[in-house]
């Protein structure tokens, strides 16, 4: 990774005008796919990403049913115009790879054994990617698996932390991860206080490691509070239950 | 190989029955003429990143279409015109019948009837899309992704094709040093004609033109018809394992241009083009 340009000015902003521990401005839309049972648009910064559930439901071929509990299935892919330049539509092994890290990240928080022998089908769609669409592709998830009603132990709320010049920042931009020094994206279960993604590219020390661990679990917390306020707006209208409690 | 099979959605013999009885009184389950088209809506340039874009609605059907451009050579037997690439994709977000996976026969037939209807029009003036005659030329994708699944994806994806390219901005690029540089400018796309594709399918002995999910499930037959700004046919298409007689495709031929202005007429008025 090369630093060809300072990133972080003098006064603290970084390349899209935030400052070190500022999340993207982030919006949830519930229940946008009006096919699917349960389905989220978020906007996270500029990434646009639909996810959609359907399930739990029969699994087909029946053979990879599993006796004691649901099978669920993940597949995040990008559009073809949701990058700079235009994407192959067929899945690439980055596709598949955090296919598979996003469903890790989302089945310890589903009560699985609730719904043997069925299916619970997980499609993320990234119309727009800007960095961090696997964070935003979780949280979008993790919204429309509350909205299909499946039951879970609690929410998964993603967000990545990182260095930029040097600086421990919060919700990594693409510009940042293509030049900055580091990428950890992290979900997290807020209620349970556990980490169920960890990844990271890049160097940092014991210290720079903690630091960044904290401030990604509180760009999560920040997301949670999106997360359910965008539910509460969908099943009760509106932020009053946020704000009575 | 390509195999007969069953319909997916399923519709109960008493609704088959009721949408029989409704229909032979003029009028549709969901209250429409059998001539008649769902609203549409169109919100353009929804993806920051492509060229252009469209997220159109048609009815309960909704499609995202996005223009990328790039440049390559050109096609063989086409040295000196731009190459168009059109795909189609329903994402399994689209609805609980959609597999992962590569593209079945009806997807890909999906998106050759989209590329057709704009190919065949000639809405995009293809011989301005030359940078280097017979060794470089414009690369257009447009690409559409169905998101939600209700009846009728010919007409759809191909309001958003056309959308997407009748709004977009294509990236000016120039020969330099025998390399292809990006100027960083920006040029209306060579418009000739805006296509309109209408698709009417039959059920029993009537015609009914934008048939959603349920209506396709009991169709016999299906003729999607493009027409130009002139009102000439430039594609066809006709699918499924009934048929039609010959006046019943005159009479389709007819409701193609008809509706085919109206909704041209509604696609100029949102796009703003002239």
């Amino acid at each position: 990774m090369v630093q060809s340009r300072s990133l972080i000015d003098e006064s603290g902003k970084r390349s899209d005008g935030r400052i070190i521990d500022e999340l993207r401005e982030v919006k949830i839309n519930v229940g946008i796919i009006k096919n699917a049972d349960g389905s989220a648009l978020i906007e996270f910064g500029k990434n646009k990403i639909i996810a959609a559930v359907y399930g739990p439901r029969e699994v087909h071929p029946k053979h990879m049913a599993l006796s004691d509990r649901c099978v669920v299935r993940c597949r995040y892919h990008m559009s073809p115009f949701s990058t700079d330049t235009r994407k192959s539509p067929a899945p690439s092994r980055r596709e598949t790879e955090i296919s598979k890290v996003i469903r890790e990240a989302l089945e310890p928080a589903l009560i699985l054994e609730d719904y043997p022998r069925a299916a619970i089908d997980i499609f993320i769609e990234v119309l727009q990617a800007d960095g961090g669409s696997r964070c935003a592709g979780i949280s979008a998830a993790s919204v429309a698996l509350a909205d299909a009603g499946i039951n879970m132990r609690d929410m998964v709320s993603a967000c990545a932390a990182g260095k930029v010049d040097d600086k421990i920042v919060i919700d990594i931009n693409d510009t940042e991860d293509k030049e900055g020094g580091a990428d950890m994206p992290v979900a997290y279960m807020p209620n349970l206080k556990k980490i169920t993604l960890l990844q990271l590219d890049g160097e940092l020390n014991p210290n720079e490691f903690n630091t960044c661990l904290d401030e990604a679990i509180r760009g999560c917390l920040k997301v949670y509070e999106i997360q359910r306020s965008s539910l509460i707006e969908k099943y009760f209208g509106n932020e009053k239950g946020l704000k009575e409690e | 190989m390509s195999m007969s099979k069953k319909s997916t959605v399923i519709v109960e013999n008493l609704r088959k029955k009721q949408m029989r009885e409704s229909i032979s009184a003029g009028k549709r389950l969901d209250e429409r003429g059998l001539d008649e088209i769902r609203p549409i809506e169109i919100e353009l340039d929804v993806i920051k990143k492509a060229s252009g874009s469209a997220w159109v609605k048609l009815g309960n059907t909704e499609v995202v279409a996005g223009v990328k451009v790039e440049t390559g050579e050109p096609f063989e037997g086409l040295e000196n015109s731009g190459a168009l690439i059109i795909t189609a994709e329903v994402l399994p977000i689209a609805s609980p019948h959609v597999e992962p996976g590569p593209p079945d026969e009806e997807t890909i037939e999906l998106a050759r009837v989209v590329d057709r209807g704009v190919r065949e029009s000639e809405m995009l003036e293809l011989s301005k899309l030359v940078l280097v005659p017979g060794k470089i030329v414009y690369t257009i994708f447009v690409d559409c992704s169905i998101i939600n699944v209700d009846g009728n994806l010919f007409d759809a994806a191909s309001y958003a094709v056309i959308s997407a390219l009748a709004s977009c901005k294509l990236p000016v690029f120039e020969i330099k040093d025998d390399k292809v540089v990006e100027t960083g400018r920006t040029q209306e796309p060579p418009i000739t004609t805006i296509p309109v594709s209408i698709t009417t399918v039959k059920i029993g002995d009537y015609l009914l033109s934008d048939p959603n999910t349920e209506e396709e499930a009991c169709m016999d037959a299906r003729l999607t018809i493009t027409t130009n700004s002139k009102g000439s046919i430039v594609a066809m298409q006709k699918g499924l394992k009934g048929n039609f007689s010959v006046d019943e495709v005159k009479s389709i031929a007819d409701i193609a241009r008809i509706k085919g202005e109206e909704i041209r007429g509604k696609l100029k008025g949102l796009i703003n083009v002239g």
